[in-house]
């Protein structure tokens, strides 16, 4: 059941145009991203949701009402923002009294739930705490409680993890696939970093310049991007500028300039002649000096320029013949691959011919 | 001060050279005066002003120490009362005050930055000229010739009420009052208001909370260590003011200020003065006392 549709939405600032055309569908219960860098609309998006903004064309529509005529605070969608926006003269049951407040619920019913949100995100033994006494963790927890507290029809979280160090947001992850799980509420998530996007969502919409990219499950953005920005965007992905020689049904010959060619996995769409890049993720690409490389498909003579030893994988940069760099990246434990190479080793690269991908211009 | 005997002696002599002039400052001009103050309420006045001395070789003579002045304070009921009265303009100068100066203050802080600056200029403009020129501005603004008094009286004429004075009356006293210390609410308040997140009240918007809660739940109970510092402003010179009433009150409209004045510059009753001032001093060192408790809780978070 779609919980949230945007149906041609455009908003203008000026003659930027910040969100242009995106028509999307939620799934109710489902843990839904906006990834994008800064800049590409879906902070504008958010903010047209929560009621802070509005759309100068399209619709926006919760349960197949229009929210046009509903202003933010009578929205059932509530949002968890980046700084929290925690009440500083309130507790922390206080802020997670607040909206069963302002929704003017018994008083009774008011303790039981806040007491509930609180067990929830395992804060219980600080709801008679200040904010400035928490941790950010906390922090984050609790405008989690306070915006769940009332059982919106939607969260909205604007980039909640980014003030958390590394470790800790980690933890967090799991926390929030967990919470959404357990409360079944529909969460929207910007977030310009991909690896969380790709760990937290049901679904990823990419966005860039206003537009959705590629809206898809993380797996499949992952290992099928559409466009370059998308493949560039996601992850790290070798790119060559390649030319189309051959379009089968079975499989794509490109040439690469000062290199030759390379076999490829078919493309709905694309051309003898066209002109492209050839992308290939990092662990994709396999390196050796034995002949195990050479009996790939795609085979390369190149040089080791500079390797990052980052203690489960190794990242070799790779100088091909024409000029090209290209990135591996080799796991170090596993067997017959803990072999390192030195800068300047003469090796072999190769890749199978169903990896990688031609992306159109 | 704590006692930091670790400090190195560059940072000890550091610490005396930027404590040490108005700690001597303070001591010369503020807690030596109380104490001669202190002092001179126990003793008699003297005959031409001035205090009679403490030994005298004439039995005639006023001498020594005596409670006599605080014996009198407390016989003459019309000494309460003048307290009670100055205690209620202060109270009544500061509400007026803080119901102004916060929508202006408000106004301030969510204009856009480039032209708070100016407004808070424009706030503080009036300091620019002489205090006593812009309260006798007052008499004339209030005179029974000036056009506000005539529209005023007309209206109160064409609905069947009595002419009223404006001018060397309560109101006029009050009028002046609020319109100098106007400023020294504003002030503080927009300071405290400026500092505001404004993601707070969008979250509480989202919350649920319409403008009226926002209001209420967020921007007020956030401001009240800025309530409580321009009250603490306003109310305690409001208290000591003789300027105001001199000019623009009437011959009843005595205050405590006009009170202690009277003593030194009228009556010379040196010793009496003294008492009214420690009075003074007491009642209002209570009330900021009473201020910093309450106020202790709102700066908690602030």
């Amino acid at each position: 059941m779609a919980s949230l549709e945007l149906r041609n939405v455009t908003r203008r600032f000026g003659d930027f145009v910040a969100v242009d055309d995106v028509s999307l569908t939620i799934e109710s219960g489902e843990f839904f991203t906006l990834l994008g860098p800064s800049g590409c609309g879906k902070t504008t998006i958010l903010r047209m949701i929560a009621g802070f903004d509005l759309p100068d064309e399209g619709q926006i529509l919760l349960d197949g009402r229009d929210l046009a005529d509903t202003s933010a605070e009578k929205r059932p969608v509530h949002t968890v923002f980046q700084s929290y926006a925690l009440f500083p003269h309130l507790t922390v049951a206080g802020n997670v009294a607040f909206p069963l407040k302002m929704a003017r619920r018994p008083e009774s019913e008011i303790r039981q739930r806040t007491r509930e949100a609180l067990d929830q995100v395992h804060l219980s033994d600080k709801a008679n705490a200040y904010p400035h006494e928490l941790s950010g963790g906390q922090k984050q927890r609790v405008a989690l409680a306070r915006g769940l507290v009332n059982r919106p029809r939607l969260l909205l979280l604007d980039e909640p993890l980014g003030a958390l160090d590394a470790k800790l947001r980690e933890e967090m992850q799991v926390e929030l696939i967990n919470l959404q799980r357990d409360v079944g509420i529909t969460f929207v998530f910007v977030t310009h970093a991909q690896v969380e996007a790709l760990a937290l969502s049901h679904r990823i919409a990419v966005m860039n310049e206003g537009r959705v990219a590629q809206l898809d499950e993380p797996a499949k953005l992952y290992s099928a991007p559409r466009t370059r920005f998308v493949a560039d965007f996601i992850g790290q992905i070798n790119q060559l500028p390649a030319q189309v020689i051959e379009a089968g049904r079975s499989h794509l010959r490109l040439s690469v300039e000062g290199l030759g060619e390379i076999v490829a996995p078919p493309l709905q769409g694309a051309k003898v002649g066209e002109q492209g890049v050839y992308a290939i993720r990092p662990e994709q690409v396999r390196i050796g000096v034995h002949d195990e490389v050479g009996e790939l498909k795609n085979h390369f003579a190149g040089e080791v320029r500079s390797l990052l030893y980052q203690g489960d994988v190794t990242v070799y940069k790779v100088g091909l013949a024409n000029g090209a760099t290209i990135e591996a990246l080799l796991p170090n434990s596993a067997s017959g691959r803990a072999q390192l190479f030195e800068a300047g080793d003469v090796v072999k690269l190769g890749w199978r011919h169903d990896a990688g991908m031609f992306l159109h211009d | 001060m704590t006692d930091s005997p670790q400090l190195p002696r560059g940072a000890r002599l550091a610490k005396w050279l930027v404590s040490g002039p108005p700690f001597v400052y303070l001591l010369l001009f503020f807690v030596a005066p109380g104490i001669i103050m202190v002092l001179a309420s126990f003793r008699y006045p003297g005959e031409f002003g001035g205090l009679a001395p403490l030994a005298s070789s004439d039995p005639g003579t006023l001498q020594g120490l005596t409670l006599e002045t605080y014996a009198f304070f407390f016989s003459d009921i019309i000494y309460s009362y003048v307290f009670l009265k100055s205690f209620l303009v202060a109270l009544a100068t500061t509400l007026i005050c803080l119901l102004m100066a916060y929508p202006l203050a408000l106004l301030i802080a969510r204009s856009p930055k480039k032209s708070r600056d100016l407004m808070v200029l424009l706030v503080i403009l009036p300091f620019a000229s002489n205090f006593l020129i812009r309260v006798y501005a007052w008499m004339i603004i209030l005179g029974p010739q000036a056009a506000f008094s005539q529209t005023v009286n007309g209206l109160l004429t064409a609905l069947g009420f009595e002419p009223v004075h404006l001018l060397f009356s309560p109101f006029a006293v009050l009028v002046g009052m609020v319109y100098v210390h106007l400023p020294f609410m504003v002030l503080p308040l927009y300071t405290n208001l400026e500092k505001h997140d404004p993601v707070l009240l969008d979250a509480a918007q989202d919350l649920g909370a319409n403008a009226w809660q926002r209001f209420w739940r967020v921007t007020f109970p956030l401001s009240l260590p800025g309530i409580f510092s321009g009250s603490a402003l306003v109310f305690i010179p409001v208290l000591g003011m003789f300027a105001i009433p001199d000019i623009l009150g009437g011959t009843g409209d005595m205050l405590i200020g006009n009170l202690i004045k009277e003593q030194f510059l009228g009556t010379r009753d040196w010793p009496f003065g003294s008492t009214l001032s420690i009075m003074l001093t007491i009642a209002v060192l209570l009330i900021v006392w009473l201020a910093a408790r309450l106020g202790g809780r709102g700066r908690r978070y602030a």
